[in-house]
This record gives C-alpha cells, structure tokens and sequence, in this order.
C-alpha cells in the first residue's frame, strides 16, 4: 500500500509541474537558508572538549575594584576576563586544584636551520605542563616538558604537527632544536593536529583563531620577556619597563584550573575568595573580594563566543524557513484541493479518511525530501558563500557534518509534513458523494 | 470596485488568504529590519578614517635577533623607502587605523582630575601628517628636533602632540587647543598641543565595540617607535601602488635579510578586511531579502493561479453578464490588494516589535519610519505584481465558460 501510495504521490508531482517545482523551490530555498546558519551556529556553539568541559574552570579575580572602566575588553560592571601577572603566579603556586596552567599568546620569529630560508613567524604559547594533560592535548611524538622544566625556566619547546611538517618533514624532531629569535629551544614534544573549535582557552582575540605553533614553559617566555600577542588592559599605564608590566595590575594572562569534582570546585571558590579576602587585608585591593569561577560553557557564554550578528542571522534565516513552510502550505492547499475529486473517488471506490490521510503525508513528505535535497545543495552553497563573504575565522566552522545533513533532511522532512497536516486534513473532509455529483 | 464580493468571496477561502497574509506579514517584518541593518553596517563600512587611503600602503616589518641598533637599521629602512621611485613619503608607526589592535590612554587637562577622555595614541615623526594624508587645520606639523625614541614598555610622555578636532573639542570646548597643555594618564608632565588634524579615527572598526563613542579621539606624539616589529607606512604617487609594494620589498631584504615581512598590505585592504563582517552581513541579508521576496511572490502566483482555476465558472458567469476583463483583472488585484494592506499593517506592527526587542537585546538603534514604509510599499508592489499574470489570465477567460459547466 505504501509504495502505491508513492507511486501515487510521484504521478500526482508529475501533473502539476509548476505548483510541484514551485513547492520544492520554496521549502528548499527555506531549509537551506536556516540550515547555513544553523550549520555555523551549531559549530559556533560546540561543546570544544566534550567529557571534560564541565571539569575545566577559569578563575576571575576582581583586581581593579569597582567603579572602573574596564577599558578596551569589557564593560565597567563585567569581571575582568584576564589575570594580572602577579596573581597568575600566587594561584600557580597555590597549587589549589588538580591542575593548573597560567598562559598567555606571544610570537617570535622563527630561525631556520637552513640560512637559504628566511624566518618566519610562528605563534607561541607560553603554558605551565598541565596545559597538555588539562586539555587532553594528543601528542604525535615525544611527550610535555617536565614540571621541573617549569621550575627551571628551561629553554624547552613542543611544536604543533603543522611546524614539525614543515621544518622536519613530518619525522621524529624529538631531540632537535627550534631557534626563535636566536634562541634555541628543544623539542621534547610534537603535537597531532589540536585546534579545538572554538578556542576555548583563549577567546579574547580570535574566538575560531589557530592554535600556537609553538609551545613554551611560562617561566621560560617570561624571562626571555616575550610580549603579549593577545589583549594587554590597564587601569593605569604601567612605569618601569618589563618589570613594572609584571608588578603592575594590568591583566594579560589566562589560566585555567581543571577540578574533578564539584566538591573541589567548591573548595576552588572558597579559596579564591580567601585568596582576594587575603589581598585586601594586605592592602593592596580595597574592596570586598569578588572572584568567580567559570567552566567552559559559562566561559563561552561570558566571553559572547556567537555573536550577536550571527544570531541576528539565525534568526532571520529561520523565519524565512516559516514564511517558506506557510508558502508550501498554502501550495500543498492548492494542489490537494484541485484533485478533491481524485479524492472523492477514491473514498466512494471504499478507501477510508485514513487512507486518503496517509497517501497526503507520504505525498507532502516527498515533497519535503526533494526539498530536502535541494536544501542540502543550496546549504552547502550557502556555506561556501559564507565562507568569502565573512572573516577567515569563521570559515573552520563552515563544514557540514553527517549530523548537520540529518539535521537537514530531518528538518525539511518534518516541518512539510507539518505543513501539510492542514491541506491533508481539508482533503479527508472531502465529501465523496458531492464531488462525483459535479461529474 | 464594489468591496462586498471580494469580501465574501475571501470569506469563504479564508485559509488562503491568511496563508497569504502572514507572509506578506513576516515579509515585511523581515524586510524591514533587514534592509535597516544593512543601511546601517554599509554605513559603519564608509566612516571616514581620516586618512587618504588609496595609493597607501603598510609593512609590518620584524627585525629578527634583537639587534641593538633598532632605531638606526629603522631609520635606514625608512631612508631607503623615502629613495624608492614613486614614494611620495614614508614613516614608521606603532600602529595606524582599520588594524583592530592598538593603544589607548586617558587624557586629562588637570591632572588631578579623574575622568580623562580615552584617546588612542599614535607615534609618528614629521612624515606622518604626509604619509597618512592627514589634514593639519590648526597649528603646525612636528619638527625633525622633537622626535624621540620610544621603546615597547617606556612609560614617558612627549612634551608635544599632535590632536584631531574630536579629541580638541572634547578637551577645549569653544576656544582652540593649539598651545594649550593636556596631561596624558600617569604622567606629571604637561604635554602641549602643537596641532590639530581634522580627523584621525582610532584603530579599533567593530560594530558597536567599546571604541564606538571615541572614534574619532586620537592623539599623535613625536616618537620613533623602537620596537623589534613595527609597522612601516609608505605613499605612493598615484598609479604605483602595486609596483612599490613589490619593489618595497625587495629593497628591505636586500638591506638586511634578518627580518621578517609578514605583511605588505594596501590600506584600501586593510579596511576591507576591518569592514568584512559588516558588509558580509549586509551581502547575506541582501540575498536573503531577495529570496525572501522571491519566495513570496511566486507563492502568491501559484495560490492566486489556483484560485482562478476554482473560479472559472464564476469568472465565466460574470463576463457572460457584462463584465468587462478589466473588472475581472481589477477583481484579482483589489483582492491582493486587500490581503496585502492587511499583512503590511500586521507586518509593520511585528517589524516594530522586532525592532524593539533588538533594541533591548542586541543594542540596536531604533527603527526609522522610512523604512518601515518603504518595506511596506515594496510588499504591496511585489503582490500586485505577482498577481498581475494569474489575473490577467482569469481575464481572458471567455464567458462561453459559463454554458460549458465543469
């Protein structure tokens, strides 16, 4: 029965050519529209480190006090989304969680062995150890420094597979030597390709940015005085030279902590809050504490990972999916009332409501699946639009998945028969007896 | 034109013409706020930066090693760069705008007092005002003798700056800056205004940013920047841009190949880098729009056609009474018309309510009028022309039909 009923549906699409295509067109055009944007959004808003982002924390401390323009980052009433050095280095050597990496953005010129090749610039991150295991980082070769490199500011490096391709042919550089800026590092790891989406570990600049291609010990990028590639905010404009940036309340660095359980994420905040309660009696903050701890998902919420132009976009492209749905709507209206007299037959010949029913869903979900199609072409049309009309950054997040074309297909399946439901419905009304009359 | 008919006649399909109606609605609504959004970004995209952006172009230029001797292989660069056929002039800069990275500091003509205007703070030497193409209104350029050296972590004030007319007025209200002294945040010094261009824009382009309401606040001070990385500016005579950039180059390498060129880039690309997301946004929107209105107006065709195959008969029965085929044909359009001037009046409401929602939410502005109305007219045309062809086919429908039946 159901595949006469398609058959059915195929002829019915057949006789009416135009009113077909035109549905086709209308739900296609719709699902591919909302499903370009949906497609970015979903990827805008991926959890960046399933299974563990729930264990992962940034802590905030309020250094600057109330009443304080926060300047170029934020808004005055928003807590600071950076640390100053000086507390990066008190809640490093607290060692209050499980594990802990203060971090910032730096770059260097990188010096290759080979003097017929000009250098290069390659970003760095400068990191404590932990930053490896916290963020389940996959290493291709070798392993992370030591803590005890940490300690011992050493001239140690882990380079992304990306760098490794292209100074050492993708082999085994473990051993080797980078030269940034003069300076030899060794190589003591080497990446897979990592480049979580978004870059949750530093969303302060590119919130899609690429990852670093080199990594360093903090302790390390601090002595050789590496300047911060990412945002540097004062409240007041720092005096005497690197030092004073160091001593100064100017915030520059990220951390991260990561807490297994809840249990040590409330622990966490009660020693944040000791720790700014401690800063105050010491007189170098006059103000109640105000700290906060946020996971990853609080973090992208805080720091506005979608922007408000993309959701400006969601939303505008969805209800354009609606006016399309109401379109194909009063189309499939079109289309099943003028054959009200198939219907009528067909319910005098013996065929019940239920029937007549099931042949209208089948028909108006084929209809949705060739939109579907449609759609799946016109997003990914969409998307390579997207693509050369916005940023570079957004363009790792232009790739549709096997979930998004389910998605897709799901979509544009659902909501035609939904569509339909109404058309289908005036169509079992159909009274049998008038029709055949007017014959 | 009699109304009643079509009332009634719309009455008893009234499924139809909602269906029609709330898509001119949502149209509309969509319309609306689109094509504000977009006049808005397009114009964010033109601000005038206060530069002479063609025929400009930026190097970002990083000596490797640390050599010691920064200010003078800088000066010797600029030097050669200034010797290069089709120069025109050349300096080099901390930062220049549409870069979206850059300082700021507070500004204050007491210096005991504590709201300062936030301006960002260029360096430049007595080639930027010509490099830049800025235009001096009041006072004079720098002088060789001012210029100082100035590294990455100094924290030191020049004795004399260089304003725009924003940043003036901001700081002296109805007298002239010129010769007055401001105190920049953290210094004890007075620093005097010597100049004052019409406008230079900060670096900073993002669309409602925090730098949004200090746009146009700058200041320059006479320092070498003495930085590993720097940024080198160069105007070319009209025509070689493209030339010089190459021939830049080269003749940096060809100097000292210990650096790295990361970027020899025109400021006409700079700024459409800064502006991509606007107008990318704009783009999107535009296509959108046009979908949109695609969309609507061929479902219009294809109901209103289904329409006049149900009313065949009725059409007939009319002509065979008398009715001219412009009856018939102004049957159709009053009735879009009808259908139409109620979704607009619906969508105008919705398209407010959107708009105010976006205010609350997204820190938009208001929504004009005009735009409104504008919208509104666009649906009204696009339904009168959808209904123009199944109309005028129901007017060539012969009133033989109605003796026919079926």
């Amino acid at each position: 029965m159901i595949s006469y009923y398609f058959s059915l549906a195929i002829r019915s699409l057949k006789r009416n050519i135009v009113l077909t295509i035109l549905m086709i067109a209308a739900i296609g055009v719709g699902i591919g529209a909302s499903m370009t944007t949906l497609t970015v959004f979903r990827a805008m808003g991926a959890d960046p480190i399933p299974g563990k982002s729930a264990r992962l924390f940034v802590p905030q401390i309020d250094n600057w006090g109330p009443n304080k323009d926060s300047g170029p980052a934020g808004s005055p009433h928003k807590l600071q989304n950076q640390l100053a050095y000086t507390d990066a280095v008190a809640l490093m050597n607290a060692h209050a969680a499980a594990r802990q990496s203060a971090m910032y953005a730096s770059g260097l010129p990188l010096i290759p062995a080979n003097p017929q090749l000009q250098p290069f610039q390659v970003r760095i991150r400068a990191a404590y150890t932990d930053f490896f295991p916290m963020f389940d980082v996959p290493f291709r070769y070798g392993a992370p420094w030591s803590a005890a490199d940490d300690s011992a500011h050493a001239d140690v490096a882990v380079i992304s597979r990306e760098l490794n391709d292209k100074l050492f042919a993708g082999a085994d550089s473990v051993g080797k030597t980078v030269n940034l800026d003069n300076h030899a590092y060794r190589i003591v790891g080497v990446l897979q390709h990592w480049e979580p989406i978004p870059k949750f570990y530093d969303l302060i600049d590119e919130k899609f940015g690429k990852s670093a291609e080199v990594y360093l010990p903090f302790t390390r990028a601090i002595d050789a005085r590496m300047d911060s590639w990412g945002s540097f905010n004062c409240k007041e404009s720092p005096a005497g030279g690197w030092d004073g940036r160091l001593r100064s309340e100017c915030i520059w660095i990220q951390f991260w902590v990561e807490l297994p359980t809840s249990a040590d994420a409330a622990q966490y905040r009660g020693f944040l809050q000791n720790y700014a309660a401690e800063q105050r009696r010491s007189g170098r903050f006059d103000w109640p504490p105000r700290t906060e701890l946020r996971d990853v998902t609080q973090w992208l919420q805080f720091n506005e990972v979608v922007s408000d132009e993309f959701r400006i976009l969601v939303l505008v492209s969805f209800s354009f999916l609606f006016v399309c749905l109401l379109n194909a709507m009063g189309l499939m209206l079109a289309k099943f009332m003028s054959r009200a007299r198939d219907f009528g037959v067909r319910r005098a010949l013996g065929a019940n409501r239920r029937a007549i029913f099931a042949q209208c869903v089948i028909e108006s979900g084929v209809i949705g699946f060739a939109g579907a199609l449609l759609g799946l072409a016109l997003t990914s049309l969409g998307l390579m639009g997207l693509r050369s009309l916005l940023s570079k950054s957004i363009a790792a997040l232009t790739h549709l998945d096997a979930a998004d074309i389910s998605i897709v297909i799901a979509l544009a399946v659902a909501s035609t028969v939904i569509a339909g439901l109404y058309p289908t419905w005036r169509a079992t009304r159909v009274q049998p007896a008038w029709h055949l009359k007017a014959q | 034109m009699e109304l009643r008919p079509i009332l009634s006649a719309m009455r008893r399909n009234k499924v139809g013409a909602i269906l029609i109606g709330v898509q001119i609605a949502v149209t509309l609504a969509i319309l609306c706020n689109a094509l504000f959004i977009m006049e808005q970004r397009l114009a964010l995209s033109h601000r005038p930066s206060g530069m002479e952006e063609s025929n400009l172009f930026a190097i970002d230029n990083e000596f490797v090693g640390e050599p010691a001797d920064l200010p003078v292989r800088q000066q010797a660069d600029m030097a050669a760069l200034r010797a290069l056929p089709g120069v025109i002039d050349a300096y080099d800069a901390n930062e220049y705008p549409l870069t979206n990275s850059g300082w700021s500091e507070g500004v204050t003509v007491d210096p005991d007092q504590p709201s300062a205007v936030l301006c960002s703070l260029y360096f430049g030497d007595q080639h930027a005002l010509a490099t830049l193409g800025l235009k001096l209104i009041s006072g004079r350029n720098f002088n060789a003798s001012e210029i100082t050296d100035r590294g990455p972590t100094d924290q030191v004030h020049a004795a004399s700056a260089i304003v725009t007319r924003t940043l003036a007025e901001k700081l002296f209200p109805g007298v002239s800056a010129v010769g007055r002294s401001v105190y920049i945040e953290g210094s004890k010094h007075p620093t005097t205004i010597i100049g004052v261009v019409e406008r230079l824009q900060m670096p900073w382009t993002q669309a409602g940013g925090w730098a949004e309401k200090y746009f146009y606040n700058s200041m320059i001070e006479p320092y070498h920047f003495v930085a590993p990385e720097t940024w080198y500016l160069v105007r070319t005579q009209p025509g070689r841009l493209a030339a010089v950039m190459q021939a830049a180059r080269k003749q940096l390498f060809a100097i000292d190949r210990a650096r790295v060129i990361d970027k020899v880039e025109a400021v006409t690309d700079t700024r459409a880098e800064a502006y991509r997301d606007d107008r990318g946004l704009a783009v999107i929107l535009a296509v959108v729009c046009a979908s949109l209105l695609g969309v609507t107006g061929f479902g219009i065709v294809g109901l209103t056609s289904y329409w006049v195959s149900q009313r065949r008969r009725q059409i007939g029965i009319r002509r065979a009474l008398g009715a001219t085929r412009g009856a018939i044909l102004r049957y159709f359009q009053t009735e879009n018309l009808l259908i139409a001037a109620a979704g607009g009046v619906v969508g105008i409401g919705l398209a407010i309510a959107i708009n105010l929602w976006m205010v609350t939410s997204f820190a938009m502005p208001r929504l004009q009028v005009g735009w409104a109305v504008a919208g509104a007219l666009i649906v009204l045309l696009l339904g009168q022309l959808a209904v123009l062809w199944p109309a005028l086919r129901a007017a060539a429908l012969p009133p033989a039909l109605a003796t026919r039946g079926g």
